[in-house]
């Protein structure tokens, strides 16, 4: 089983619901996210380019973070997804300093928060509260080992990009062109 | 023209702009752990080649310092955690992959080794003491020699110690040499960080933290040949040094885009000046040289090319912390 999400760029209409739908499933303190969007913008006027992506925790086949913790409170659990034990993170901060992304931050009470894939809601089969909200239906979730799955379908039908695939961390959030 | 802009809210500040989560702290132990290696690296060196008696200050004296800077260094590390109460968790893990918890362990048996082995030495620096005119430190040392006799099990560890010195001192030799490069390789550990990602961090922290060690040791000193030997020692180091920052620049300029840019940040950008101009100039060269015109026989206070090397240390620490975290991939 590899759960991965996969983001229709040219669907996406920057709206943040899916950061709003995260705050309040997973009761994100207030000014904080474990997800956000990115306006993108290229070109110079009048040729002139924007597409959105909303950015979360790539839950990385090979995962820096897991690597840097020094306690083994990050840790990847059933289906690739990376997840943090609130009582054994010391806050000292080094997982933030080797991911990427940016995905990780500290919970105002000390121990590092982030994205869960909202392992709760899939392992009883249903989907992330981000993809689930969606109005312009332009996340797409599921095992990458099934070939049925919506994320196995998109990704075979058309292009996609990942964040920083040179930092070699082998993403598992995908951006489809 | 390319442009991103974050559209929902989220503003954390130790995230945005950049990364920003290592503060003073971190770069300060940095240096606490690269001096506390290099003492013990030069105490326990020369107490195996049997100069304990002909250089009392480098193998008995200068080893007071790294148990008190090491518990220093320890609770900046602790005050530095934003998950305070759970530190103890570091204590019950080990794990390999991670520098921080290695690099943990190591620092902890270094620190239990540190304390006994002054302590092992207490009547000879009581002596060294009253022999150099310092009588307050040799009442003070009396003090505590008295109470630490009146402890349970510690007396026993002080003669464990004084039995063993020799196999203690090469384990600690080797241990030293370990904790002088994990300062750097905690850095070059991170992934996300292209200006930490390189190898030569940990050779380069160590050959800094060795030379800091050097130069605490040459300002205690109060025989003119230890003083010699030191400066002698520290030019080697700062030459050694000046080539890894050399080679480390090149591997940067030579390396990918996101290493290229964390590289321009000392060629041109916002750290040019303090990296090359105080670091490298002050805390490298003008040392060197001042080190240089004392063998050659002018007279130059001792202080003052140690000093340097001792700030210099510690602020290429604050510069390599503060950049690497402004250094990123891009995307």
């Amino acid at each position: 089983m590899r759960y991965a999400m996969a983001l229709d760029i040219k669907k996406c209409v920057g709206c943040a619901d899916c950061v709003v739908a995260c705050q309040t499933e997973n009761n994100v303190p207030i000014g904080f996210a474990r997800d956000w969007v990115i306006e993108n913008g290229k070109g110079v006027y009048p040729e002139l380019f924007l597409h959105f992506e909303s950015q979360r925790c790539n839950h990385c086949d090979n995962t820096p973070c897991v690597r840097a913790c020094p306690t083994g409170a990050s840790h990847v659990i059933d289906g690739g997804i990376v997840k943090v034990t609130h009582n054994e993170c010391i806050g000292c901060g080094a997982c933030i300093e080797a991911c990427p992304y940016e995905a990780r931050y500290f919970h105002p009470d000390g121990y590092v928060d982030k994205c869960t894939f909202c392992d709760h809601r899939v392992s009883k089969g249903d989907n992330p509260a981000c993809v689930s909200v969606c109005p312009t239906s332009c996340m797409y979730f599921g095992d990458l080992d099934d070939a049925n799955s919506p994320v196995s379908k998109i990704l075979r039908e058309r292009q996609f990009y990942v964040l920083a695939p040179e930092a070699g961390t082998k993403p598992q959030v995908y951006f489809v062109k | 023209m390319k442009e991103q802009l974050m559209v929902s809210g989220r503003e954390i500040s130790n995230l945005y702009p950049h990364v920003d989560v290592w503060g003073f702290g971190i770069p300060l132990y940095l240096f606490i752990g690269g001096l506390a290696a290099g003492i013990l690296l030069f105490a326990t060196y020369y107490f195996i080649k049997g100069k304990a008696d002909e250089m009392p200050v480098t193998v008995k004296v200068s080893t007071i310092i790294p148990p008190i800077i090491i518990a220093i260094g320890l609770a900046f590390l602790v005050g530095d955690l934003h998950h305070k109460a759970y530190f103890w968790q570091l204590m019950m893990h080990f794990r390999l992959e991670s520098p921080m918890s290695w690099g943990a362990w190591v620092l902890t048996v270094v620190f239990v080794i540190s304390i006994f082995w002054p302590l092992s030495y207490m009547d000879d620096l009581i002596v060294f003491f009253e022999q150099n005119n310092k009588k307050w430190l040799a009442k003070q040392f009396k003090k505590v020699q008295k109470l630490i006799n009146k402890l349970p099990v510690i007396p026993w560890f002080i003669k464990f110690t004084q039995r063993n010195r020799k196999p203690i001192a090469y384990v600690t030799f080797f241990l030293s040499i370990v904790l002088g490069i994990y300062t750097g390789i905690l850095l070059s550990a991170m992934n996300a960080r292209p200006l930490w990602n390189s190898s030569l961090l940990g050779p380069l922290f160590l050959v800094s933290g060795v030379s800091t060690g050097a130069a605490a040791i040459m300002w205690m000193s109060n025989n003119e040949a230890e003083k010699k030997l030191f400066s002698r020692i520290d030019i080697g180091l700062i030459i050694i040094e000046l080539t890894f920052i050399l080679l480390l620049f090149l591997g940067f300029v030579w390396g990918p885009e996101a290493q290229v840019r964390s590289a321009e940040m000392f060629l041109g950008g916002e750290f040019t000046a303090v990296f090359w101009g105080i670091f490298v100039g002050m805390g490298l060269f003008l040392p060197a040289i001042l080190e240089l015109f004392e063998l050659k026989g002018y007279h130059i206070p001792i202080a003052i090319p140690a000093f340097l090397i001792l700030l210099g240390g510690l602020i290429f620490r604050v510069i390599m912390v503060d950049a690497g975290q402004i250094s990123t991939y891009l995307y």
